[in-house]
Formats: C-alpha cells, sequence, structure tokens
C-alpha cells in the first residue's frame, strides 16, 4: 500500500510514553516523522507518513493508547498563475519538493516529497505557496 | 567585407516584415554553428530580458484635483505613504515603501507582505485603492484632509520611473556566520548553506552589450509588459570589467538603467509585488531590451554564453554588511545554473531569485513585436558610460561636527 499521511495527538498524560516504536517492533509498520512538537502544556503532535500490511491494526493499537489519530487533511500547494519561477525557494526547501527543472529552470513542485514544514510559504518572495484543507 | 547597419536600415526591414531577430539564448546557437560574422550578416536585432526584484522602482502619480481643492502635504494608498513633496496632486509612491502600521522586524524575521510595490500592481489589476491626503490648507487649496477610492484609470498620470533598474550584474550571496540570516538576497542558510545569484545571465540587457554600444538615452525597451525607454544611466552607474588579485578578467558588471514609461500600458504579471522575509517589500520588474546588430562586435558581445559570465561571491553575513572587502572569487552562471557551486572546498547548492524562464519569455515577446512591427527601435540620443570612462563609486563617510 500507498504510505498514508496521519496525525496523532497525545495527550500530556501519553506525550512521554514510547509508544510509535511498538508500530515498527509489533505491526512490521514503517513509518516516516514529518512533524513532531511538544508544547509547553506536554501535548505531543506528531505527522507520520505510514505504510505496511498491518496498518490498521497499528492504528487500533495506537487509539488503544489514548493517541488521537486523523487522517492529515493540510497539504501545501503551488498557485501556478502566481509563481514566477524565480527559483527562490529551491536551495531553502529541505526535501527538493520544489526544484529547478533544467534546462528550463522552470520552478516544479512535487507534494509526494513535502514534509509540510511550510518554509516556503515564508521565503516565497511572491507568496504562490500557501496551506490546503 | 564589414558589415555595418544602421537603425534606419533595421528599421526599414522591420516595417518590411524582412528583420531577421533572434533572442540572446537563440543566436548563441547561430553564433557557435556559423561563426559572429556570417551572425552579424544574418541576424538585425537580438533580444534580451530579465525579471528580478528591483528595489530602486516606483511611480509619479496625478490625482487631479478634488472639490475643494488640496495641496496634499502627506498621501497614503491602501496605507501605504506617498511621497507628495511636489506639486499640489502629484505623488511619487515608491516600491519598497512600507505601510506606517507594519511591523517590520520587530518580529523578526519580518513578512513585509503589502508594500509600495503592491499598490502597483493593484492598480495594474484594476483594484480600488483606498487614497487619504492630509494639508494645512491655503487660500488657494482650503481643504485639509480627504479620504476616497482610485483605480488607475481614474488617474490623469501614473508614470512608472525606475532610478536604478537592470543591474548589469549582482553578486552571488552566501552566507559564512552560523545562524540563518535574512537578506535582500533571500533566506541564506548557515555556514555555507546556501547560495542565491540574480540575473539572467546570458539573456540579460547589460551583459549582452556591456560596453554601452547600442543602449543608451531614449532606447525603447520592453517595460512591465508595456512600453518604455531608458530615461538615463541609472544610479550607482559604474560599469567595470571584473578582475581579480591576479588581473584574470571576469567580463562585465556595475551598470545599471533609470526606465520610464506609462504604467497605464503596462500588465500585473510583468511587475509583481514582492516580499523578501527578514528584509522587506519590493517590485520585481519585468525588462526586455533589443539589441541592434549594428556590427560584428556588437553580435560578438551579444552571443556571449553563461560559460563566459561571472558573479562575484560574496558574504552577506559580515562583509557585506560592514562595506568591507574580501570575495569568494567568482562563478560563472553556467555553474551557478547547474545547481551547485563549489567555495572554498565546499559544495553549496545555488538558487536564482531572478526568474530564467520569465526573462525568455520577455526576450520572446519583444522578438515578436518586433517580427510584427508593432516595435521600432530607437536610436539613442546619447550614449551611457562605459567602463572606459571609470566611474569611481564614492562612499559615504561618518563625519562629526
Amino acid at each position: 500500500m500507498a504510505p498514508k499521511k496521519i496525525i496523532l495527538r497525545f495527550g500530556k498524560d501519553i506525550s512521554e510514553k514510547p509508544i510509535i516504536v511498538h508500530l515498527a517492533k509489533d505491526y512490521g509498520l514503517v513509518f516516516n516523522i514529518i512533524r513532531a512538537n511538544v508544547n509547553p502544556n506536554k501535548e505531543g503532535t506528531l505527522v507520520l507518513e505510514l505504510s505496511g500490511e498491518q496498518y490498521e491494526q497499528g492504528l487500533e493499537f495506537l487509539k488503544s493508547q489514548g493517541v488521537r489519530v486523523q487522517p492529515l487533511a493540510e497539504e501545501i500547494c503551488r498557485n501556478e498563475l502566481k509563481c514566477t519561477s524565480c527559483g527562490a525557494c529551491t536551495a531553502i526547501c529541505p526535501t527538493g519538493a520544489l526544484y529547478l527543472e533544467r534546462p528550463s529552470m522552470e520552478v516544479r513542485f512535487d507534494s509526494d516529497n513535502c514534509v509540510l514544514c511550510q518554509i516556503c510559504l515564508k521565503v516565497c518572495p511572491v507568496k504562490a505557496m500557501a496551506i490546503a484543507s | 567585407m564589414a558589415i555595418e547597419k544602421t537603425y534606419a536600415e533595421i528599421n526599414e526591414k522591420i516595417r518590411a516584415g524582412k528583420a531577421v531577430v533572434l533572442t540572446a539564448e537563440e543566436v548563441i546557437a547561430l553564433v557557435e554553428e556559423k561563426g559572429v560574422s556570417e551572425a552579424a550578416r544574418q541576424v538585425d536585432v537580438v533580444t534580451t530580458g530579465t525579471f528580478s526584484p528591483m528595489c530602486s522602482s516606483g511611480v509619479f502619480l496625478n490625482f487631479g484635483h478634488s472639490k475643494p481643492r488640496i495641496r496634499m502635504q502627506k498621501v497614503w494608498l491602501n496605507g501605504v505613504p506617498a511621497y507628495s513633496g511636489i506639486a499640489a496632486v502629484d505623488a511619487y509612491l515608491g516600491a519598497t515603501e512600507l505601510p506606517e502600521d507594519d511591523p517590520c522586524n520587530s518580529n523578526y524575521p519580518g513578512e513585509f507582505r503589502y508594500g509600495g510595490g503592491h499598490v502597483i500592481q493593484d492598480l495594474l489589476e484594476g483594484k480600488q485603492i483606498k487614497m487619504q491626503a492630509v494639508s494645512y490648507g491655503t487660500d488657494c487649496y482650503p481643504r485639509r484632509e480627504l479620504e476616497t477610492y482610485i483605480t488607475l484609470e481614474d488617474l490623469n498620470e501614473a508614470t512608472l520611473f525606475n532610478p536604478r533598474n537592470a543591474y548589469q550584474n549582482y553578486n552571488c550571496a552566501v552566507n559564512l556566520s552560523s545562524k540563518t540570516i535574512y537578506t535582500y538576497m533571500g533566506m541564506l542558510k548557515p555556514n555555507l548553506g546556501n547560495a542565491h545569484y540574480s540575473s539572467a545571465g546570458q539573456l540579460s540587457p547589460l551583459l549582452k552589450d556591456p560596453n554601452f554600444m547600442t543602449i543608451g538615452i531614449g532606447t525603447r525597451i520592453f517595460l512591465g509588459g508595456g512600453v518604455g525607454y531608458v530615461a538615463w544611466n541609472g544610479t550607482q552607474h559604474f560599469p567595470v570589467i571584473q578582475q581579480d588579485a591576479n588581473r584574470n578578467t571576469y567580463g562585465p558588471a556595475g551598470g545599471t538603467l533609470a526606465v520610464i514609461g506609462d504604467l497605464k500600458q503596462m500588465k500585473p504579471n510583468w511587475l509583481v509585488g514582492t516580499s523578501m522575509l527578514g528584509y522587506g517589500a519590493t517590485l520585481t520588474v519585468g525588462i526586455g531590451i533589443p539589441i541592434p546588430v549594428l556590427n560584428e562586435e556588437v553580435m560578438r558581445y551579444a552571443s556571449v554564453t553563461d560559460r563566459e559570465l561571472y558573479a562575484q561571491v560574496v558574504d552577506y553575513s559580515s562583509a557585506y554588511g560592514l562595506r568591507e572587502p574580501g570575495n569568494f572569487g567568482y562563478v560563472s552562471y553556467a555553474e551557478l545554473k547547474s545547481g551547485k557551486i563549489t567555495i572554498a572546498g565546499k559544495e553549496v547548492p545555488s538558487a536564482p531569485l531572478s526568474s530564467y524562464p520569465k526573462a525568455r519569455q520577455i526576450a520572446g515577446i519583444l522578438k515578436d513585436w518586433l517580427l510584427q512591427g508593432d516595435f521600432y527601435l530607437s536610436e539613442p540620443v546619447q550614449l551611457l558610460p562605459s567602463y572606459k570612462d571609470e566611474i569611481v563609486s564614492k562612499t559615504l563617510e561618518i563625519k562629526g561636527i
């Protein structure tokens, strides 16, 4: 199956427990951490890309541990009418999701490689990047 | 026999629909195949283009007179101040001007989402602009304040006048420090994390006529999607041939243009409001200049490639800001456009701030105008100073009293 992007929310009671490790160890799932954050109230948010045969069982396990699981509804999109293909984002984007195609030097956006860090929203000089949900 | 063509001869060919026009990119292939002489014989005009943030830009506006009249002392357009220290209802709106309530860099790095350049783009999009003005009141201009809405169409004149555009060449900016910096050259990651450059290289107007053999006062150009003119040399016009300590040369740099044109016939996709994170607001300007192939020498320069044009690598974390000498040598635009360069033995990702696809599009549009007979060449009233004039830049010294 293709990896799915999900958001996991941890209450402060469980944010310090080792939970994610069981996805790999007990359910054989492959995960890629896209974003992780623990706020001052010790509540955790984790954005994961997850795949594997026991995907549903893995999600059931997370829920049994008190983790709230949501599908990732937001994604970064590029307004192709606004984008001038200047290229200012291409050496900033940490995963190469935004890149220059050569020799045309047109900026391309491969959303599969996007990890939602949102730095492009700030550095785009013409505000062509946006969050869509 | 040496090839010599005049402006009049080339214009006659344009009129007859017989002119041969190539973009600066296309002409490179022709010269590589047939040589400079044959290319100069065949081609009449080479078109160039550039599309980049150009801070020294702005527009003179005349609002018309309200009833009763006001001698505007201060003017705001969508909250952005315009300079009104000229006649009663004239003002100059600069591209980098910010709204007075902009948090700027107090919330570092500031976003600078709206400024004078964005007002110019909004005007071109036909949007209603909120206008406010105040005054002290005079016997002949009794009104003391006004608030209304204007559109570009409502104005008597809107004259784009950019005192410094189309930089001949530009630095390649890097950051040697250990923290991220935010500059007019974009976000620069620490420890040589990236390198930003800002030129169309082999398509850029002043790199294709480096000695100002054809570009001068009165040259008709593509400006912001419409027709404009070279008004004068730009501010800080210091053309040089770049040289390192060992007297190796690295091509031209330093020339600039002041340009002028009627904003009302320009287009919002060629004058784009621009925000540089942590630095400020500005305007991205599209400029294209036709180079008449008067002789072989003009053709030789017009056909140089990214392999022969160089940018100077400069550290923006310290040397630039402190106005201290020191650069990391020169890199060619061919290297810069490959996506990685080597500085001090380290491989550094390189990226442009200047849109090469838009530059190519501009050169193409100008070519079409010439082929369709919609655009004729103008012979400059006077050529601009070149490196041979050895203009030396002055610095500002801080003096006590």
